[in-house]
């Protein structure tokens, strides 16, 4: 426990697998991530769907899946919290590192039993479910392993700090200040490699949760209908916005025809139309 | 006034005679894929029965449509915006499979390849779900005409809800009196509650016709539609993971042609057309606090095509000049609003449904010959509808909100209509008190009698065609009539066949169909500029084109394929 107690960047030794690993995986998973995202969104819309299997089971689901799923949203909210806002926020609005610990860990271990109780439900359900295991493909198999491990790691590095109580590892001082640097695209690869082994196989595997993201069923979140909230009921497919649309002689600016450069595949209409 | 063009669909119930043809024809043309085995965009279900999915009328478990609240405001009934996302990760009212059937097929292979023995090979039902052995407990007519009423009865929604405010008095009569088939597709209604239900704002109603649509690619499946929609005619896709619903075959309507349902119905029941109506009133419409008002402000919504100033305002929104006249035209607006014959299926659930059904009146007449009356006198035909308050309270609940007065006074018109024509038939003078006693006059019931009991192909389908200048407003972008290739024309663009813009759905339908209809030779794909179009296909053999064509020796081909890869033999070619 010594290097986790080090300061950040003062004298943990930075190995080539480190640089790989912190300074150089994290980029390539947002590429991979982003790319894929674009990618799957222009030319697989049809398969950009939850694959709900609801309609083959629906009493274990009803409990599983809200569990899962609001339990992860609140893990996100966790994660947000730990990563992005620095401690020294936190400790000039008065907030002790003590408090913030309970809390980390109280808050942050329900969310996580929570959503590791959902996913194995889920997964339960899905092996012993006829129908839902034959509709489960290799790709699903795939995800599932992943996430699990996303999760069961990232609970495993809470309880570690639960039983390690004060000495537990301050992934504040190490992981969070290396998620921020990365945004200004000047790792803070030290701090990070300096995060205890749980910390590192977490992030690790997070990150190829990421990388199949793209690629799996899970994009259903990247489309959650919250424009729901501010849509109007009844959707009529306008005949005017789609005559300014794709309308020759004005210089609209919706329509790809006015637009320099490539056409995009497939029939104009198609593309310019409600998109 | 926004005028709006709406196409829409009346079944005649005294004509049905329950074939399911209707069923089997859409089926092939539209669900015949895997992951939509258990879907039936048109279903055909015999009353009093549990229909499709079982009880889907109960609205107390289902939460379909709409309902008003406490401030009178119209409101969906499965709860609102925040509630849906909040209810999204697991939909809490979802029919499963199970209210619908678990779809199986048999193995047939065992017919064949069973060793000899001593007892003959069985072919067992396999679950098209989960590929093993099933038990077949029910499917969609397990309960058709009245099977197992006996034991299933009372289950029937209506059932239930007609015994409950008349207390016993139905129980022993209507085993005895009548069963009636009730066909039903999506209501394309004007304010679609499945519509409203979507998170992803992916159904979408046509503006040029109404037609209700998904749109595949923005469906993110997440099944809000299926409860929302209270006849529960949108199908999950479990292959898919989309919603999919009734297309009222657009493909075809889009080039005037009926749907497949209305082309193939043996008992030519059915009725397509336009109305017009106003969009703006449509909400406050539908926000009727009175149930059993509904139907007039349903009326009230639809618009009068022969009315200058409804033509003036449906020019003002571009509906082209052809679409007004078949607005004129329609039989569907002749039998919902000026005979006022045809009625909505369930009303009360404030969706403004735009399929119309024309209540039976079959029963009566028979009862009232087995008993031994003339059945087709007016007076006796008057008071056997009078005296049977059980089948018209029945159906009052699925089309007027239970007003029985208006159903009465539907199949009184339907019974006058038969008394007068008869009349007529026998060579008397035309007895014109019969029409007036139900508010017509004899001109109108003899146009009646002529769009019902003649009911000409031309008559019962007043189908406008798609426009060129609206073509980019329908479904198959670039699709239009004088489309290079369109009808009459199938040249290929100039670089070869995978050249130029593709040929859209409709036009290619409209060919193939063409094609087959009026040549002797099974229907090939050489119009099709090298894609499959199944919409036409007809079952006999494999679509060409679907599949590689198979070289004339394949073992011969096996063995020299390796030394002359690529080298084009014209063994497949069509003779």
């Amino acid at each position: 426990m010594l290097a986790s107690e080090a300061e950040p960047g003062s004298v943990v030794e930075i190995s080539t697998m480190d640089i790989v690993l912190w300074g150089v995986l994290p980029y390539v998973m947002v590429v991979v991530l982003v790319g894929g995202l674009v990618w799957r969104y222009k030319y697989d819309q049809f398969g950009w769907t939850t694959r709900s299997s609801q309609l083959y089971e629906s009493k274990l689901l009803r409990i599983a899946s809200p569990l899962f799923h609001f339990g992860l949203l609140a893990v996100i909210a966790g994660h947000f919290f730990g990563l992005v806002i620095p401690m020294a926020w936190t400790r000039a609005v008065g907030m002790s590192q003590d408090f913030y610990h309970f809390n980390a860990l109280f808050v942050g271990g329900i969310a996580g039993v929570g959503t590791l109780g959902g996913i194995l439900l889920l997964i339960y359900r899905r092996r012993t479910t006829g129908p839902v295991f034959m509709a489960t493909t290799t790709n699903d198999k795939t995800m599932y392993v992943v996430l699990t491990a996303a999760i069961v790691f990232g609970l495993w590095t809470t309880l570690a700090s639960v039983f390690e109580g004060e000495h537990g590892h301050n992934y504040r001082e190490t992981v969070a200040p290396w998620f921020r640097s990365l945004f200004i695209f000047q790792p803070d690869i030290a701090a990070m490699a300096g995060a205890p082994f749980s910390f590192h196989l977490h992030t690790l595997v997070g990150m190829a949760l990421f990388v199949i993201w793209p690629f799996t069923r899970l994009v259903h979140a990247f489309t959650a209908p919250l424009h729901y909230l501010f849509r109007p009921y009844i959707v009529y497919r306008s005949r005017d916005r789609d005559r300014q649309s794709t309308g020759a002689a004005t210089s609209g600016t919706t329509g790809t025809a006015a637009r320099r450069g490539w056409s995009a595949v497939g029939t104009r209409d198609r593309d310019t139309r409600n998109r | 006034m926004r005028v709006m063009a709406q196409m829409g669909m009346v079944m005649n119930l005294d004509k049905c005679i329950g074939c399911h043809t209707c069923s089997v024809t859409c089926k092939q043309a539209w669900t015949n894929r895997a992951g939509t085995e258990y879907v039936w965009f048109n279903n055909v279900e015999t009353r009093p029965g549990q229909g499709y999915p079982r009880r889907y009328e109960d609205q107390e478990r289902w939460h379909g449509g709409w309902v008003l609240n406490k401030r009178g405001k119209l409101v969906l009934k499965a709860g609102g915006r925040v509630k849906k996302l909040l209810g999204i990760f697991a939909s809490p009212v979802q029919p499963e499979l199970k209210d619908y059937y678990e779809p199986w097929t048999y193995d047939y292979k065992t017919l064949v390849d069973a060793p000899l023995g001593d007892d003959f090979p069985v072919a067992r039902p396999k679950s098209l779900i989960t590929g093993k052995d099933t038990k077949i407990t029910w499917s969609a007519n397990w309960d058709d005409d009245l099977g197992g009423s006996t034991e299933n009865g009372h289950l029937d929604p209506i059932v239930e809800k007609v015994r409950r405010e008349s207390e016993d008095k139905i129980k022993f009569a209507y085993e005895q009196t009548f069963m009636f088939y009730l066909p039903r597709i999506c209501e394309h209604c004007l304010n679609p509650s499945c519509m409203a239900s979507c998170p992803s704002g992916a159904i979408y109603k046509r503006v040029e016709d109404g037609i209700v649509l998904v749109d595949q690619d923005k469906c993110r499946g997440w099944r809000q539609c299926v409860t929302g929609c209270p006849y529960k005619k949108i199908y999950f896709n479990h292959k898919t993971g989309k919603a999919e619903k009734c297309t009222f075959c657009y493909p075809r309507v889009e080039v005037g042609l009926p749907t497949v349902c209305s082309e193939t119905c043996v008992g030519r029941l059915r009725y397509l057309g336009l109305f017009l109506y106003d969009a703006d009133a449509v909400t406050a419409a539908a926000a009727v606090t009175d149930p059993q008002e509904l139907y007039d402000a349903q009326m009230d919504v639809l618009l009068d095509p022969n009315d200058p100033a409804v033509q003036a305002a449906a020019r003002a929104q571009n509906i082209p000049e052809d679409w007004i006249d078949a607005a004129r035209r329609s039989p569907v607006y002749a039998l919902a609003k000026v005979y006022k014959v045809a009625l909505p299926l369930h009303p009360e659930y404030r969706t403004m449904p735009m399929v119309w059904y024309v209540p039976p009146l079959s029963p009566v007449v028979d009862l009232l010959r087995d008993q031994g009356h003339d059945g087709e006198d007016h007076g006796n035909l008057f008071g056997a509808i009078e005296a049977l308050r059980i089948p018209v309270e029945y159906l009052a609940e699925l089309f007027t909100a239970g007003d029985a007065d208006r159903v009465t006074a539907v199949l009184k018109k339907l019974a006058a209509m038969r008394s007068y024509m008869r009349g007529i038939s026998l060579g008397n003078d035309p007895d014109d008190s019969i029409p007036e006693a139900v508010g017509m006059d004899g001109q109108t019931m003899y146009e009646m009698y002529r769009l019902m009991a003649i009911a000409k192909y031309d008559e019962r389908y007043v189908i406008p065609k798609a426009h060129v200048e609206q073509a980019h407003d329908l479904e198959e972008m670039g699709c239009s009539l004088d489309f290079e290739g369109g009808p009459g024309m199938q040249d290929t663009a100039h670089f070869g066949e995978a050249s130029g813009r593709p040929v859209p759905v409709a036009v290619e339908t409209f060919n193939a169909l063409r094609d087959r209809q009026t040549s002797d030779e099974p229907p090939g794909g050489t119009s099709l500029r090298g894609r499959v179009n199944l919409l036409n296909w007809d079952g006999t053999g494999a679509p060409s084109g679907l599949f590689p064509e198979k070289a004339l020796f394949p073992d011969k081909q096996h063995t020299e394929a390796g030394a002359s890869p690529g080298s084009g033999t014209p063994a497949g070619e069509q003779p």
